[in-house]
């Protein structure tokens, strides 16, 4: 299983849209690959019937009654971005239906 | 289109569709920020919304609620807990990178949704209902994109039919189904002009007779009714007409454009965005015990389907008519009342009648509904017991609803003021007949003679002679006895 | 009074202040004096908010004035690690990605202290999103272990522990996801207290691994870790995941008595590579217990060894997911020049994010694909309940589960050849997270080089009050008193 290809670093790379260069992605494929070897021994782990853990003291869902409180005033909510062209956030044009 | 109606003989289509429709809360999914359409940009935001370092989400018990309406609505299996789920992928109207959604335990399943198709009642299965938070909009203006998030974290549920629709017309039909359904559950106002009900069509074909499906393709961007029947039209005689060709069907999906009347491929499901799935551990699993189901089943009003059955079945109404009144919940409930008002065997029927014809002519005219009818149930009900009980003919009886209208006057006191309560009277009638014909001796003698159509011309003389208060029946046989025919 | 109030525990400063015997603005400007003077070598501090600081502590001299009620902890000077949202003041965590970035809101445990009367005097320190264990993947500054500075104050909690050990707050909260209060806590010879999953609100920490970040504070002292507890615990119904359980006075369990108290001693642990100094140590500190009365117990936690796979498995699955609004959109720092949408996120993350994190952005991605999930991110969650379960098991027999904290006193910078290196040495602190247990480490002496050592406590859910106790008892007997680092004043 583990021992990444170089194919299997920049797909993963391309799903976590982190742009990596060269150097940086073969010493990933190292890193990774020795990371995930170490956990081989975790497939030999009998979990069958086991739950996944959930929280360590057991609890549903809270809801919340459903009453609309103050938002932030637009500006206040655009203020950090590094784009912005009066209350709305700019990004780059997709190119070719990349990204959806 | 010939042609392809005989490909059709040989292709069937299958459709599986699934529909996003936004639920009325007053405020988001996860965050307590409000929910208002047409707001000015950002202006409906708060830092859960936005995504910021630090925030976590809290769920809105009022949309539990109302999917819990639609799931009990469906009678699909409701589970006792249920997960929320991320759903990953990166776009800019998507603040967190996820979307918060349903994936391996979603809140419904296996419910279904009756559709009326020419007076009999077919079933579709739905796969799922499942809980979600809606994207914010994106708006693309040549080299960039601007980014609203005032739609962001809005409640949904995603409705998502087993692939058992098989024509056009049928996901119309169910499109308008599931309309009338969440608007008479009142969980959505569902209007598609607005994009509060989106419709996603999975489609493929394959030879009749078949059991296998065909490759499927995703059809996107089908934002209102009309779309609906056309683009899925369109791309089943695109498939159609590339297999019999002999070609293959890509699985893609593919965006409709209505300016155009055509669907363009988006991108290739080849290359398939992994979604990388995993329950969210910031939520706690959703709970929905007996107390919860309880109130649910409670608020519940009586559904369409089943009205439509009750309406042919206990008020004799015909399949068109108890199909116009479920259109709308509004429309049942005055039936109901009016019916309330007025027991009576025959009396559905009649209140029907009054109603589909009279009273939406009226509101028609106005260009009102019958949410602001200004003639109440009651009313209505009161009238056509005068017709009914003989106080009033029927011609009067349209004369007396056109004022009580318009003035709100109540129809008994407008008869009585008017005075023109319906002669019954056989001893006051006969002596009107007499008088009428006496004074018409040529016509008499006409009809006598065989001219049939001078009966109704007497009709008119004894209606005239009584400002049209004769009991129509009563006068028909006595001008038939005293005419000797 | 003059003098140093900057070595003052929380306990005493809030005492004092209260009591008129020194005003607040005198001990925030000591400690202003000392941040100005000891951290230009010690790097603890990204920003110092001085003015805020001053402002409230006026304020609580004007309350004090005016005999009005100052707060469990009026007038105590805070610091808060940089991924603790904080309204108004530069949050970081640590990272380029969120150079720049001034929220628009507190933190729960934020308001929680202001409303406790605490004056928080700045952000501190840590690896980057808290991903490390050693301080030295922040994006900004080097943070040295005050005892000796050529070596690591532990992480990710680097820039708290080595405020506190130093004088440069009186204490300071930071955030625990694999131990990252615990071991920088024993590195530099403070108090450490990672509450019980749930206890402590996470609304207003940037999330790293939602399952298993929690709150908690760092402390000179047992008594002070039990104040600043009891100030910052309780229900949020902004989190989701918040317990609603009563807060108890958590000062009151420290009765300084351990008769009868059962302590378990997981040969697992024990059995692992320990340098000896620290074996020494323990040995210090289970003896003291005995010596008042406690019993030891052998137990055994069979899945120990999974800790470590299962771990990093979980935290940087969830990880990836929660870093992934790191987009250069709505805050913090984006590429320049992005062709399009897909090399903004590209070039906005990869330049914006460290190494580590992205090679933990990559395993969680990895361990999360369609196909991969059963196998790594469920397997890992399964691995948790048994891990949990092995606990649940001892506690039916013991109080108290006792482990050394770390493995080896502060190590030097750079010393972790590879990530691997650097992930084992969490490996007796990785548990408590998992099975979303309560852990504390107390100091129980120093190496012969003059390094502190830590005792690590674990305890059943929501019995922090048992650590504390068990803590305050090994403190009083093998604590370090009033020794202080590198002999600086």
């Amino acid at each position: 299983m583990p021992q990444l290809t170089r194919k299997e670093v920049d797909e993963i790379a391309m799903l976590a849209r982190l742009h990596l260069e060269s150097d940086e992605a073969l010493r990933m494929q190292d890193e990774l690959g020795k990371i995930l070897d170490h956990f081989l021994a975790l497939a030999t782990v009998d979990t069958d019937g086991v739950p996944p853990m959930t929280h360590a003291v057991p609890m549903d869902l809270r809801l919340r009654p459903d009453e609309p409180a103050a938002s932030l005033p637009a500006s206040d909510a655009v203020r950090g971005a590094p784009a912005r062209e009066g209350d709305l956030f700019v990004v780059p044009a997709i190119i070719g239906g990349g990204d959806k | 289109m010939t042609e392809l109606a005989d490909l059709l003989e040989h292709w069937e289509p299958v459709i599986g569709l699934e529909v996003h429709v936004q639920l009325a809360t007053r405020s988001k999914a996860f965050s307590p920020s409000a929910v208002k359409f047409g707001s000015p940009p950002n202006s409906l935001t708060d830092p859960v919304v936005l995504g910021m370092p630090g925030t976590l989400p809290v769920f809105n018990q009022q949309a539990l609620a109302l999917a819990l309406r639609l799931g009990v609505a469906t009678e699909s299996k409701i589970r006792a807990r249920s997960r929320f789920a991320r759903k990953h992928y990166f776009y800019p109207d998507q603040p967190k990178g996820y979307q918060i959604s349903q994936y391996d335990e979603p809140l419904c399943e296996d419910g279904h949704i009756d559709l009326i198709l020419g007076g009999e009642v077919r079933r579709v299965r739905l796969q799922r209902i499942h809980l979600e938070e809606d994207a914010g909009k994106n708006t693309h203006t040549g080299a960039v994109s601007h980014v609203d998030l005032n739609r962001a974290g809005v409640p949904l549920v995603e409705v998502v039919t087993a692939p058992e629709i098989y024509s056009s017309e049928e996901a119309a039909e169910f499109m308008r189904a599931l309309h009338r359904l969440v608007r008479w559950l009142e969980i959505s106002e569902a209007d598609m002009e607005k994009g509060q009900m989106r419709c996603d069509a999975n489609v493929s074909v394959r030879r009749r007779g078949e059991d296998r499906l065909g490759t499927r393709t995703e059809l996107k961007n089908i934002n209102s009714f009309r779309f609906v029947q056309n683009a899925i039209e369109h791309e089943i005689a695109r498939q159609v007409r590339l297999l019999d060709e002999g070609q293959r069907i890509i699985q893609e999906t593919r965006l409709w454009d209505a300016e155009r009347g055509a669907s363009e491929s988006m991108r290739s499901k080849e290359t398939a965005e992994d979604y990388r799935y995993f329950p969210d551990p910031d939520l706690p699993p959703v709970v929905v015990d007996a107390p919860l189901m309880g109130g649910i089943l409670k608020s519940l009003p009586e559904l369409p389907t089943q009205r439509f059955v009750r309406y042919q079945k206990t008020h004799g109404l015909a399949a068109d008519d108890a199909r116009t009144l479920i259109s709308e919940r509004s429309l049942a409930e005055y039936f109901d009342a009016a019916v309330k008002a007025h027991p009576g065997d025959s009396s559905g029927r009649m209140i029907a009648n009054w109603l589909l014809t009279e009273l939406l002519g009226a509101l028609n005219a106005d260009g009102k509904t019958i949410d602001d009818t200004p003639m109440p149930a009651a009313r209505l009900s009161e009238l056509i017991r005068l017709v009914e009980d003989g106080t009033i003919s029927g011609k009067i009886g349209k004369e007396i609803f056109e004022e009580s209208y318009r003035t709100g006057e109540a129809p008994l006191a407008i008869v009585e003021r008017r005075g023109v309560q319906q002669i019954s009277d056989e001893a006051a009638l006969w002596e009107i007949v007499e008088q009428v014909v006496s004074a018409n001796a040529k016509q008499a003698e006409a009809y006598a003679s065989g001219k049939d159509g001078l009966f109704g011309f007497f009709v008119g003389q004894v209606m005239k002679a009584t400002q049209g208060r004769a009991n129509p029946v009563i006068t028909s046989d006595l001008l038939h006895k005293r005419l000797g025919r | 009074m003059s003098g140093p109030t900057e070595w003052l525990s929380v306990t005493e400063t809030a005492q004092k202040i209260a009591s008129g015997e020194v005003t607040a603005a005198r001990v925030v400007e000591n400690y202003l004096a000392r941040i100005a003077n000891v951290d230009r070598e010690l790097n603890a501090y990204l920003t110092v908010t001085s003015d805020e600081a001053r402002k409230a502590a006026t304020e609580i001299d004007r309350k004090r004035a005016a005999n009005q009620p100052l707060g469990p902890l009026g007038g105590v000077p805070i610091a808060l690690k940089d991924n603790l949202v904080t309204k108004g003041t530069a949050t970081t965590a640590g990272s380029k990605i969120l150079d720049g970035w001034v929220p628009p809101f507190d933190g729960a445990v934020v308001e929680k202290l202001r409303a406790a009367g605490a004056i928080i005097l700045g952000k501190v320190n840590c690896d980057e999103f808290a991903m490390g264990s050693s301080t030295e993947r922040s994006a900004f500054k080097k943070t040295k272990n005050p005892w000796d500075t050529s070596r690591v104050p532990g992480g990710s909690s680097g820039g708290s522990s080595a405020a506190v050990a130093a004088g440069l707050c009186a204490a300071s909260l930071g955030t625990d996801t694999g131990g990252s209060i615990r071991q920088p806590a024993a590195f530099c010879g403070v108090v450490g207290m990672k509450p019980t999953y749930g206890r402590v609100s996470r609304w207003g920490v940037v999330a790293f691994a939602s399952s298993l970040d929690q709150v908690g504070p760092l402390t000179r002292t047992v008594r002070d870790s039990a104040l600043v507890l009891e100030a910052i615990a309780g229900l949020d119904p902004r989190d989701s995941t918040s317990l609603d359980a009563p807060v108890p006075r958590y000062v009151d369990s420290l009765t300084g008595n351990v008769k009868g108290l059962k302590v378990g001693i997981p040969h697992e642990y024990f059995d692992a590579t320990i340098d000896d100094e620290i074996r020494a140590a323990i040995e210090k500190a289970k003896a003291a217990l005995v010596e008042r009365g406690a019993i030891l117990v052998d137990i055994s936690l069979p899945n120990t060894a999974h800790a470590l796979p299962a771990y990093y498995i979980v935290a940087p699955a969830e990880a990836s997911s929660n870093l992934a609004r790191y987009d250069g959109i709505r805050f913090g720092k984006a590429a320049s020049g992005a062709k399009n949408l897909l090399d903004l996120y590209m070039k906005s993350r990869g330049s914006g994010f460290g190494p580590e994190v992205k090679r933990r952005i990559m395993l969680g991605t990895y361990a999360l694909r369609s196909g991969y999930y059963d196998a790594y991110y469920k397997k890992a969650q399964q691995i948790r309940t048994l891990i949990k379960r092995d606990f649940d098991k001892a506690f039916h027999h013991v109080d108290v589960v006792l482990t050394p904290t770390t493995p080896t006193a502060a190590f030097r910078f750079n010393s972790k050849a590879t990530p691997l290196d650097m992930y084992l040495a969490d490996i007796f602190t990785l548990s408590c997270n998992l099975a979303g247990l309560p852990g504390m480490s107390v100091p129980c002496g120093l190496t012969v080089d003059g390094l502190p050592v830590g005792v690590q406590l674990m305890g059943k859910p929501l019995d922090e009050a048992t650590l504390l106790r068990t803590a305050d008892v090994i403190e009083a007997a093998v604590g370090l008193g009033n020794r202080r680092p590198g002999g600086r004043s």
